[in-house]
C-alpha cells in the first residue's frame, strides 16, 4: 500500500499507516527522493509509529533513503519507533547507523527546525 | 494460507507458502497471532515477528520460493512457538559463516541468521549446496 506524503512548508511528512512490503519500502524511498527535488524540501520526516516490525530490509531501506535525501541536500528524521521495535532491533543487531531519529512527529519537526536554523547561521 | 490442526498433539500449525514479499508480511502476522495464543509478552511477540520476517526474506532472496511453518509446541512443561523456514533453493555452502554475523551474499545486512539465532532458544540449520535449506527455530514461553 502506498504511503501518503504530506507537504508542510519546507518539509515532507510520510506517515506509514500499516505494515509495508519490501516493494512498498522501496517505492517510499524513491517517492521521497523525487519529491524533495520537486517541492524543494529542506527536510523529510518518516513516521513509523504504526510499524510493529522493523527488520533488516526495512532498516536498510530507511538508511538508504536518509542518505539519498542527504545527497539531495535535505535532512531526514525517522520518528515513532516503538519500544518493542527498538528492543527487537537491538536484540537482532539491526542498526539505523547515523540516521537521525526523534520520539514523535512534534520532536521530529523541532529537530528539522533546529537543523535549518543552524544552516541559516552558518 | 493453509491452516491445519495437527491430529496427534492437538496443537495448532499454520503453513504459509512464500512466493513474494507480500507473503513475508502474511507470515509474520500469522506468527504473531499464533504466539499471542501461547501468551508471549508484547516485546517477545515483536522479536518472534521480526525473526519470521528475516527467515521468510532469506527464502525470497536466495531460493525465490519456499514455505514457512508455524506451530505451537510443548516440551512437557512449557509451550512455545516453532518456526520452520524451508526451501529447495541453492543451499548454503558455508553454514558456519552464514550463522556468524556479517556474512551475506545477497547484499543484505548479513545479520539475518546470526540475529535470529541470538533471539531464539533453539536454532537448527540443515543445508547443503543444491539441496535447499531448512531453518528451524523455537522460542519457549518461560
Amino acid at each position: 500500500m502506498a504511503v501518503p506524503i504530506l507537504k508542510q512548508s519546507n518539509y515532507l511528512i510520510a506517515t506509514i499507516q500499516a505494515a509495508l512490503t519490501d516493494q512498498d519500502f522501496v517505492q517510499l524511498r524513491d517517492a521521497l527522493v523525487e519529491k524533495v527535488g520537486r517541492f524543494r524540501s529542506r527536510g523529510v520526516i518518516v513516521d513509523v509509529t504504526a510499524l510493529d516490525v522493523l527488520d533488516s530490509f526495512a532498516s536498510r531501506t530507511l538508511r538508504d533513503l536518509a542518505y539519498m535525501i542527504r545527497l539531495r541536500g535535505a535532512h531526514t528524521v525517522i520518528v515513532g519507533i516503538q519500544p518493542d521495535v527498538a528492543f527487537a532491533m537491538v536484540q537482532l543487531g539491526i542498526t539505523l547507523a547515523d540516521v537521525s531519529t526523534a520520539l514523535d512527529l512534534e520532536e521530529g519537526l523541532a529537530f528539522l527546525d533546529s537543523v535549518d536554523s543552524e544552516q541559516a547561521r552558518a | 494460507m493453509t491452516k491445519l490442526i495437527s491430529r496427534d498433539s492437538g496443537l495448532e500449525q499454520v503453513r504459509i507458502p512464500i512466493h513474494s514479499d507480500i507473503d513475508i508480511v502474511s507470515a509474520r502476522h500469522a506468527g504473531r497471532s499464533l504466539a499471542e495464543q501461547v501468551g508471549f509478552s508484547s516485546s517477545e511477540l515483536t522479536l518472534i515477528a521480526t525473526a519470521i520476517s528475516e527467515l521468510a526474506r532469506n527464502i525470497i532472496e536466495y531460493a525465490k520460493f519456499g514455505e514457512v511453518t508455524l506451530e505451537i509446541v510443548n516440551n512437557g512443561s512449557v509451550n512455545g512457538v516453532r518456526i520452520t523456514a524451508s526451501d529447495t533453493g541453492p543451499g548454503i555452502s558455508n553454514i558456519e559463516m552464514a550463522v556468524r554475523g556479517g556474512y551475506s551474499t545477497s547484499g543484505g545486512l548479513g545479520l539475518g541468521l546470526a540475529g535470529v539465532r541470538h533471539i531464539m532458544d533453539n536454532f537448527d540449520l540443515q543445508s547443503a549446496p543444491g539441496s535447499g535449506t531448512c531453518v528451524t527455530v523455537t522460542k519457549w514461553k518461560l
